[in-house]
């Protein structure tokens, strides 16, 4: 897909995001769907920004939600955007879909400030349990069947990090939520959807 | 490169429907004060054709400029009374409960200067002389037209449009309004367009021009006098100009190595289905059309350039815009590309203005603008709603 995102969006993704997002920013939206974030970002956070979508009928809904939006396929960059034009760039469960996951986060910082991710985590117990008994995993986060998935990238968690780590990516803030609620403790094993914000410069130790 | 052949031929075949806006009327308003040219060339006085569908509200808040592509005119939707298939040539486009609705918007056509169909243009006559303009009437721009229509608009009372809409040549017009007159229009309508010719796309439009002035017919541009028209040299044009309005994808499903009478006759009369099609609307083409008028919007094309005064750079051209922008390409469109609509994009994205871009995936080739397509009109129907919620029409 590279932008489609055929994931239900879920509230408690949306608020998360919004929690980091300051009062009239400015937002691009990779993979918007049919706009619904940004038009909850517009409404709730007062910001400005367009969504970025392959898909033709998420264009018509984007129209339809009155948010701004660009036809175009993530996998071939975001050349038509201009180095720190924006606050934040977000990847609402979409980076999982791509081919080109680490150019595309790469991309988010040239392009913005900061980056806003999220993903299933596949290391959230349930999947891991699918896993141990021999299948791949389905569920209202990884709503697909193997054969059917838009998924080439899944992560986990722990896996994330690291790719920050090894980077130079600095992790600002996470958020690890399992069935809308924050989960505190082992996030790897217990959360189903992880939020990063993220930018520029090493982590701190 | 506009509007075309194929697609007007459909158009007019088409018997009207009950989603028409129905019998309409052209009018014509004068002008009385001259209007300077960018070539510098003075207009004393002058007509233009137009035509209006729909009612305008009383806060003048609903109205929607159509500007009309190469070979098109001010009978945007609707039929004439004397001709029932004399339909207007984005009539799909235009009408009640249509993408551009007229139950909720004030639509105007408007043929530009230098036209053949009813407003001021070489085939008029010159009230100075009592003769044609001919060879003397000026070239004229985008920019030029854009001003005209302006003062159209503050005839019929529009103080600001609601949005102005173009496909191909038409969506130059609408993006020259978003810099020549940045406060007079909320949305601008980008259809199939590009920021500016590519040199293949004017080497095209120079064989055109050369197939009309090298006519013997042509007489310098004064044929009238003598009673005769170009028309050798004008379907030559018109041919050139069609073939690059389809795309190859397109050409190949309607007509493919057809023959016209079953068997190769080794000869030069014309043999496949893709030649005899050319001749018959060149043919058509040559009957109703201006040769001084298609050489002057060849031209007019081939100028359009609004970030030559910028260095080149678009971005600087457009930051004086302010209204949002709707872009819409098409994929198989080869003579103004997806990727020329992209330029126009990220020239208003580096403004950090309002657009949105959809890329249709149409086989058609340029003319796309002008067909029906599902996914196209629902885009252009979207859109219009949120004019619609936003100026309350």
């Amino acid at each position: 897909m590279s932008g489609g995102n055929g994931v239900q969006r879920h509230r408690p993704d949306f608020a998360a995001i919004a929690g980091w997002i300051n009062l009239g920013s400015s937002v691009l939206d990779l993979g918007c769907g049919d706009g619904t974030l940004l038009r909850y970002l517009k409404e709730t956070r007062q910001t400005r920004g367009y969504g970025v979508e392959i898909d033709d009928t998420s264009i018509l809904k984007c129209v339809k939600n009155g948010v701004n939006v660009v036809q175009s396929d993530l996998e071939r960059g975001l050349s038509g955007f201009e180095d720190n034009s924006f606050d934040y760039v977000v990847l609402s469960q979409t980076i999982q879909a791509m081919k080109n996951s680490e150019t595309i986060i790469r991309e988010m910082l040239r392009v913005g400030r900061e980056g806003i991710v999220t993903f299933p985590n596949f290391g959230y117990w349930k999947n891991r349990v699918a896993v141990v008994k021999g299948r791949m995993p389905v569920s209202d986060n990884l709503p697909y069947e193997w054969y059917d998935t838009p998924n080439v990238h899944l992560c986990a968690i722990a896996d994330f990090e690291r790719f920050c780590e090894e980077r130079g990516i600095r992790i600002l803030e996470r958020k690890v939520l399992t069935n809308g609620k924050p989960v505190v403790t082992l996030p790897n094993l217990l959360g189903a959807l992880a939020v990063y914000h993220f930018g520029n410069g090493r982590q701190k130790k | 490169m506009g509007g075309s052949s194929t697609d007007l031929d459909s158009v007019i075949g088409t018997s009207p429907d009950g989603r028409s806006v129905g019998i309409v009327t052209p009018r014509s308003a004068h002008f009385d004060e001259p209007l300077t040219l960018k070539g510098g060339a003075i207009i004393e006085g002058y007509d233009l054709a137009y035509e209006t569908y729909g009612t305008l509200n009383a806060e003048r808040s609903n109205a929607v400029l159509i500007c009309h592509a190469l070979n098109a005119s001010h009978h945007v939707a609707g039929w004439y009374a004397q001709d029932p298939k004399s339909v207007g040539w984005w009539d799909n486009m235009i009408g009640p409960g249509k993408p551009v609705d007229t139950n909720r918007f004030f639509v105007v056509g408007v043929n530009n200067l230098g036209g053949c169909h009813g407003s001021t243009g070489p085939c008029s006559i010159d009230a100075k002389t009592g003769r044609r303009w001919g060879s003397r009437f000026p070239v004229v721009t985008v920019e030029d037209w854009v001003a005209a229509q302006a003062r159209l608009a503050s005839m019929l009372g529009i103080e600001r449009f609601a949005a102005v809409m173009g496909g191909s040549l038409g969506a130059m017009q609408a993006l020259q309004w978003t810099m020549s007159f940045p406060d007079k229009l909320r949305h601008s309508i980008v259809i199939a367009c590009a920021p500016n010719l590519s040199a293949q796309n004017i080497a095209f439009n120079e064989v055109a021009r050369q197939a009309i002035v090298t006519d013997p017919d042509f007489h310098g541009g004064d044929y009238y006098e003598h009673g005769v028209k170009p028309q050798r040299g004008l379907r030559v044009a018109r041919m050139v100009g069609h073939i690059t309005y389809l795309s190859d994808d397109e050409m190949a499903n309607k007509f493919g190595r057809q023959l016209k009478n079953g068997k190769l006759s080794y000869s030069f009369d014309s043999e496949f289905q893709i030649e005899s099609y050319l001749r018959y609307q060149a043919d058509k083409f040559s009957d109703y059309f201006d040769a001084n008028t298609y050489l002057r919007i060849t031209k007019a094309l081939d100028y359009f350039d609004p970030a030559l005064e910028y260095g080149g750079n678009l971005a600087s051209a457009l930051a004086r815009a302010r209204a949002a922008f709707l872009v819409v390409s098409f994929t198989t469109d080869w003579r103004f590309s997806p990727e020329r609509s992209r330029e126009i994009v990220k020239a208003v994205l580096d403004n950090r203005g309002q657009v949105t871009y959809a890329e249709i995936d149409a086989p058609h080739g340029h003319d796309a603008f002008l067909l029906d397509d599902e996914r196209y009109h629902h885009l252009v129907a979207a859109y219009f709603d949120r004019i619609a919620a936003e100026v309350k029409a």
